[in-house]
């Protein structure tokens, strides 16, 4: 099996290079991070990736696989054209290798308040939700906050630091969905403007690649109908 | 070769250093910044990456939201489930605690499926029982099959709102220990520029996660190395109760990916090659929720003696398609996603071949119920450790004793997590003022984070490698301390351990970038297994009895009279005994029984 790979240590190397790597008696069922450890283990211990649990749940493994941005750990080697080209997520200054600088990505999360917010006293007992109520969370909480979806999505490239980019804007529904919250005024009140919320132009590369098989896209929408509803 | 120095040495001060950003280290951190307190919490990942976001099943609490339940009856199932050797006061804390913990996530947020009354779902999980064995109770709170992950995002949403202090991406190496033994701090090194940061800190607090690297199939993380516990015992600290380390029962067979116990919980049942209930044999009243050591080792001796399924009769299978797929689809997705994705199966159509999957660490670093980590000083078996810490997976407080029950883990850390907080308030209202810090002392430890660099010069006696090395040591604790043991092959094991530790220090690392080196990263993970590893296998080797999940052949009873005692192993002392805290806090003691499901 053949991979073609974007290397680049800034100690070292001018500029990115693409290397270029071949593996035996790859099992077709396997998945691409297993073939990336394989690389690792018995050819070049220098080829750097972040990695953790290996199952789609800790979102370590964003990358950019032959042109789609997807987790390393669920995307079966099968399923890929070769050879294989993989390259860091876009979009994002590069570290090294296939690992990118997330700063940005996470400034952006934590701009839009991430956290249940409620004023009034809490209760002894939980707070009481009716499984409707939950169910509107479905689709929003999952987040495994690989970048994957911002970091495909061409208003993000041009204006990451104004524009929230989808994973944002998706937590932002979730806690503006959630029954419990407090603060959906304010929230709606934040995201106006022409570009935290309003530069997503349905272009829906983030539906196209969240490999949790969320919807960003909707949830966007369901913030905008919000703002319509609340102005009327 | 790189010619890039070294960035110069950094030196930062805080009240509380917390290392690991798992559910643990979170709670511990955000309980820390509310009270005003300046505290650092060290993560070798971002921490929504840790471990915890992985916990699929749920979380015990007797809430009592679906049938009648009470603390008492969770702390009889766990004492219960522990095969005697938990500790009785630190269980008696965490099941008093537990309503409360579930309560306290809620209001930070997190996503708990609901009942049509509006209050926590709650589902049953092996081990629990009304009025202290009777029926079957329902106790585990859960968020569908993703409780870990609502539970991680939750708590580090919350401490982005504290505004706690994170160093992402940073690898602790060693705790900074002063001549009389108290706990200064640690050296830690920046991930992305290699970057040596010494820490100081009045107290540490050690919340790494478990160890289930040791083992070639596992359901744990790539990260799940053991960090902590290897670190607390090249601090001269013995690890507790090594030997026994849980297996679960259904990880995908021959992958490891986790098929939570919620599935049983759900109704879901396992079948043999012969399309028998196999576990109507072996747990006549709990059946498929009996103890994960129980079941582990009914599904080892099924396909032993040539009952497994498949062409080579080597896993039983999971089913659960008479559950219909709405439940599937509202209780169990995310599982259903990954038998989807790893094995093209979907469980609403066809059963799931699984198999006993090293899971959990029920050892670890000895500490009492409020978190202080405890060493033997002469005639006292638990005396703490000046400014250290620790909680969750990598501590042994001990809550889960022989055993872990299911859905008690997300607990443990929850609970332990406060706990320790609560006393570091405590420790620093007395300790106002950081303790000088000895320079020879950082420079012994800044010392170890340079041993794996290498410039330019080659070591004599041949290089190993870290793959290698690894590869041999997973195999050898997965061949010499599996769900059986006997002495020959657990001496075997000894040997073989022994033997890849001293070839650990011919290690090299061609790699010697400083920038996102994971190379070298990898060499500092695969010495903190290799001393976990150590301390597990000569616990197991000397232990002679059958308790909860270390089962011997040769030694098939539980042996209350010579073993009702925790192991401790350090490099220095090698084996160590204490004994159990058998008195809880404020009720009557349950003295052990035979166990029976």
């Amino acid at each position: 099996m053949k991979f073609k790979i974007y290397r680049y240590n800034p100690e070292q190397d001018a500029k990115p290079y693409v290397q270029s790597y071949e593996l035996e008696n790859v099992d077709p069922g396997a998945m691409l991070l297993t073939a990336l450890l394989r690389i690792k283990d018995e050819q070049d211990e220098t080829l750097s990736f972040r990695r953790s649990c290996g199952e789609g749940v800790c979102g370590s493994d964003g990358m950019n696989i032959n042109g789609v941005n997807g987790l390393a750990c669920i995307t079966s080697v099968a399923s890929l054209k070769q050879p294989i080209q993989i390259k860091p997520l876009p979009g994002l200054p590069v570290i090294r290798d296939l690992i990118i600088d997330m700063d940005q990505f996470y400034k952006q999360y934590r701009a839009v308040k991430p956290y249940l917010i409620v004023n009034d006293p809490m209760p002894e007992v939980e707070l009481s939700q009716t499984p409707e109520q939950r169910e509107n969370l479905d689709g929003l909480y999952e987040c495994v906050l690989c970048a994957c979806c911002s970091t495909s999505c061409p208003s993000f490239w041009w204006n990451p630091d104004k524009f929230l980019g989808p994973a944002a804007l998706l937590q932002a529904s979730r806690f503006i969905e959630d029954s419990r919250d407090q603060a959906v005024e304010k929230r709606l009140e934040d995201l106006e403007g022409p570009f935290k919320l309003f530069r997503c132009h349905t272009i829906m590369n983030c539906v196209n690649v969240c490999p949790k098989g969320l919807n960003p896209t909707k949830a966007i929408g369901r913030i905008k109908h919000k703002m319509v509803t609340r102005s009327l | 070769m790189s010619s890039i120095e070294r960035k110069p040495i950094e030196r930062r001060q805080f009240d509380t250093l917390i290392i690991g950003a798992g559910g643990g280290g979170l709670r511990a951190s955000l309980q820390l910044a509310e009270a005003d307190l300046s505290v650092a919490v060290v993560s070798k990942v971002f921490p929504t990456r840790s471990h915890t976001v992985a916990a699929q099943g749920g979380m015990n609490a007797a809430l009592a939201n679906v049938l009648d339940d009470n603390w008492h009856w969770h702390m009889f199932d766990t004492v219960k489930g522990g095969d005697y050797l938990g500790d009785q006061d630190a269980i008696e804390y965490m099941c008093r605690a537990a309503p409360k913990a579930v309560y306290e996530l809620e209001h930070f947020g997190v996503p708990f499926s609901r009942l049509d009354n509006g209050k926590i779902y709650q589902r049953a999980f092996g081990g629990q029982s009304q009025n202290f064995g009777g029926a079957q109770a329902a106790r585990t709170c859960a968020a569908a099959d993703r409780t870990g992950h609502a539970i991680l995002h939750s708590l580090y949403q919350q401490n982005i709102r504290a505004k706690t202090h994170f160093f992402d991406e940073y690898f602790a190496v060693d705790l900074l220990k002063d001549d009389s033994g108290h706990v200064l701090g640690a050296v830690v090194f920046n991930i992305q520029d290699g970057q040596i940061v010494v820490i100081e800190a009045k107290t540490t607090l050690l919340a790494t996660g478990g160890a289930g690297q040791l083992f070639k199939t596992t359901t744990n993380a790539l990260i799940n190395t053991g960090d902590g516990m290897g670190m607390a015992m090249r601090a001269g600290i013995p690890l507790q109760d090594m030997e026994f380390f849980q297996f679960h029962p259904t990880g995908i067979a021959g992958r490891g990916m986790l098929i939570t116990e919620g599935a049983r919980g759900e109704g879901g049942y396992l079948v043999n090659g012969d399309g028998e209930r196999l576990m109507e044999r072996y747990a006549p009243k709990a059946k498929d929720l009996a103890s994960r050591d129980v079941v582990s080792r009914a599904i080892y001796i099924e396909v032993k003696e040539g009952r497994g399924c498949g062409p080579k009769k080597d896993h039983v299978l999971l089913k659960l398609d008479h559950l219909g797929e709405e439940v599937i689809q509202k209780r169990l997705p995310g599982i259903r996603q990954t038998c989807i994705t790893f094995l093209g199966i979907d469980p609403a159509e066809s059963p799931i071949p699984v198999y006993p999957t090293a899971h959990y660490t029920m050892g670890g670093i000895p500490t009492n119920r409020f978190g202080q980590v405890v060493i033997p000083v002469k005639d006292t078996p638990e005396e703490p450790v000046q400014g250290l810490y620790a909680a969750g997976e990598c501590a042994c407080v001990s809550v889960h004793g022989g055993n872990r029950l299911g859905g008690n883990s997300l607990l443990d850390i929850l609970v332990f997590g406060r706990a320790a907080a609560k006393h570091i308030i405590d420790y620093l209202k007395e300790n106002k003022y950081h303790k000088a810090l000895d320079e020879e002392i950082i420079n012994r430890v800044v010392d170890k984070v340079k041993r794996f660099d290498q410039q330019g010069e080659t070591s004599s006696t041949g290089a190993e490698t870290v793959v290698d090395l690894r590869n041999e040591l997973k195999q050898a604790m997965e061949d010499h301390c599996g769900v059986f043991r006997d002495k020959d092959i657990l001496k075997q094991g000894v040997e073989k351990v022994e033997q890849l530790i001293k070839r650990m220090k011919n290690v090299k690392i061609e790699d010697q970038s400083f920038t996102f080196n994971t190379a070298k990263v990898e060499a500092f993970e695969l010495d903190n297994l290799m001393a976990v590893a150590l301390a597990t296998i000569h616990s197991a080797h000397a232990r002679e009895e059958s308790r909860g999940a270390h089962s011997r052949v040769d030694f098939p009873e539980r042996d209350d009279k010579s073993w009702m005692r925790h192991s401790l192993y350090s490099f220095e002392n090698g084996l160590d005994y204490k004994p159990v805290r058998t008195k809880p806090i404020s009720v009557e003691s349950f003295p052990p029984k035979p166990r029976v499901y």
